[in-house]
């Protein structure tokens, strides 16, 4: 998967969790959390997502890595190059 | 309702999971029934935490329904048209909208005004869900704050018999939860009620993947060296499995496993059981004079929540009307609900020939009380088409909660964990009360113990 494959993944995933929200505007390189109404569960369930649909475990101290949507690519993208 | 909400999380991150009921229906303590040809709920008058006008997901109803993979339109909520409640000497009105139940209070209380405000910033500060807080007393920090008792005692009775399970006082936790979810979020139903939730949450967890076993009541859990190996069906059948959530109650749980003495002294069983009547008018409620949702009553000025001495404590309750929604399409079910404290140990021992009349008896006591004696609704007496009465020993039944005790026991387990390393606890011992509570209590205690 490339990258802006990837980015399609992931704002999949978040629309899946948070359908309400406008994700066409999201500027990568800014907290995620700033732009639209994530809660924490909300977040612990993109990282459960990942898991579940891409096999991908985000280990607890990795977290702030997926602070923004850049930093989310960015970090699963050598995780995922075989998917 | 909790399980179903455990059962969607576990099946949508791919678990196997099967949901053991020992009804008919799903549902438990939020359920329904149909006789006479009327369909009627059992708990549910309304769900809390509405908020939804102000689109935003962060109240506890859109954190739920995120949760569950539900989108707010699928439950088809229409909001309430005001409830009330209503004291002897002092009536408030409250909405949706907060500020109007505050702007009532300033009325009817003009010198608490700041007081009020100084109680809400504190609810508004105090984050039930982070603070593993001993217990604490709500009516000595609401007395500390409030110097009218009366007000005190108005503020308490819908959130206690909303979501209250121990007598006299309410933890301080389950106040600010209940606060928010009535007050300060708001009431709205959905149009088929308690079925609409039920119905989609079953479609919901069967579509993941989830299997639905009716009529399969649990005899047994099967435990070996302090853990779970399986389950044992009423009819037999043998279940193995990897971790149980129960959501049959804490003690109900305990009492299923056996092998499992327990030690030390027990938890106490709940006593705050509730009947209902079910009255079908022969005309719509609001040409009787029903202009509210709901209405929280008491006929004296000190509310009391405790086990009562007699079969029903008719001289407070809350009055449901269904049709009074503000429904796209209004509803005519011609129906009002009133609900009493009831002494769960009278109609456990209630002889089978007389339980019947003794229910009229009480029913036409509880009417009188809330209309001709107290004035809080008006006289139904002339206008019952259909009458239906449950007690605690009916709830006791179908549900097999202790006494019929709709809130629990009185001390909660707030982690669902159960001396067996892969049981856990969902619903109403666990400690989220209320209709979304209930919701909120199976998704985290699953997400906690079996999806981390």
């Amino acid at each position: 998967m490339d990258k802006s494959q990837l980015r399609e993944a992931v704002i999949d995933i978040i629309k899946s969790i948070a359908p309400d929200e406008d994700l066409n505007g999201i500027d990568g390189e800014k907290p995620l959390r700033e732009q639209i109404d994530l809660d924490s569960m909300d977040f612990l369930d993109i990282v459960m997502e990942l898991r579940v649909r891409y096999k991908v475990d985000v280990p607890e101290q990795d977290y702030p890595a997926l602070n923004t949507l850049q930093g989310t690519v960015d970090y699963l993208h050598p995780k995922m190059g075989n998917v | 309702m909790s399980g179903l909400s455990a059962g969607i999380r576990l099946a949508h991150f791919g678990k196997k999971v099967a949901i053991l009921e020992r009804h008919d229906r799903v549902g438990g303590l939020n359920s329904y029934y149909s006789l006479g040809g009327y369909d009627i709920d059992v708990g549910l008058h309304a769900v809390t935490n509405y908020a939804l006008s102000r689109k935003s997901p962060t109240g506890a109803l859109g954190k739920i329904l995120r949760q569950l993979r539900i989108r707010p339109e699928e439950l088809d909520l229409s909001p309430q048209k005001k409830s009330r409640i209503s004291f002897p000497s002092v009536t408030l009105d409250f909405t949706n909208d907060f500020a109007y139940f505050i702007e009532a209070i300033n009325e009817a209380f003009p010198s608490q005004k700041d007081n009020f405000r100084t109680l809400v910033a504190k609810v508004e500060k105090h984050d039930p869900f982070k603070t593993a807080s001993a217990p604490q007393s709500t009516r000595e920090m609401l007395l500390s704050i409030i110097r009218e008792p009366l007000l005190v005692e108005m503020l308490l009775a819908p959130l206690m018999y909303y979501g209250n399970p121990i007598e006299n006082d309410m933890d301080f936790r389950q106040f600010v939860i209940m606060f928010k979810s009535i007050y300060m979020e708001g009431f709205a139903r959905p149009k088929r009620g308690v079925r609409q939730i039920l119905d989609l949450l079953v479609e919901r967890f069967e579509n993941k993947g989830g299997e639905l076993k009716l009529n399969s009541g649990v005899q047994d859990i099967v435990v070996k060296d302090g853990k779970a190996k399986g389950v044992e069906l009423y009819d037999g059948t043998y279940l193995p499995c990897r971790s149980i959530l129960s959501s049959a109650g804490r003690l109900e749980t305990i009492a299923l496993c056996p092998e499992t003495a327990p030690k030390g002294k027990q938890p106490k069983a709940g006593v705050m059981a509730f009947s209902e009547s079910v009255n079908i008018l022969d005309k719509h409620p609001q040409e009787l004079g029903f202009e509210h949702s709901i209405i929280f009553f008491s006929n004296r000025d000190k509310f009391r929540f405790r086990r009562p001495d007699e079969p029903f404590e008719v001289n407070d309750g809350v009055i449901c009307v269904p049709d009074n929604f503000e429904y796209e399409t209004p509803l005519q079910t011609d129906m009002v609900r009133i609900t009493n404290k009831a002494d769960h140990r009278f109609w456990e021992k209630i002889n089978r020939l007389q339980n019947l009349p003794t229910k009229k008896e009480w029913h036409q006591k509880s009417l009188e009380a809330a209309s001709t004696v107290g004035r809080h609704m008006p006289d139904i007496s002339k206008n019952l088409k259909f009458v239906d009465i449950f007690t605690p020993r009916t709830v006791e039944r179908y549900t097999g909660h202790i006494h019929g005790a709709v809130y629990g026991a009185p001390v909660k387990v707030w982690d669902g964990v159960t001396p067996v390393e892969n049981l856990f606890l969902c619903g109403t011992d666990q400690g989220f009360l209320g209709i979304i509570g209930t919701m909120l209590s199976g998704i985290s205690i699953a997400n906690q113990h079996l999806l981390q």
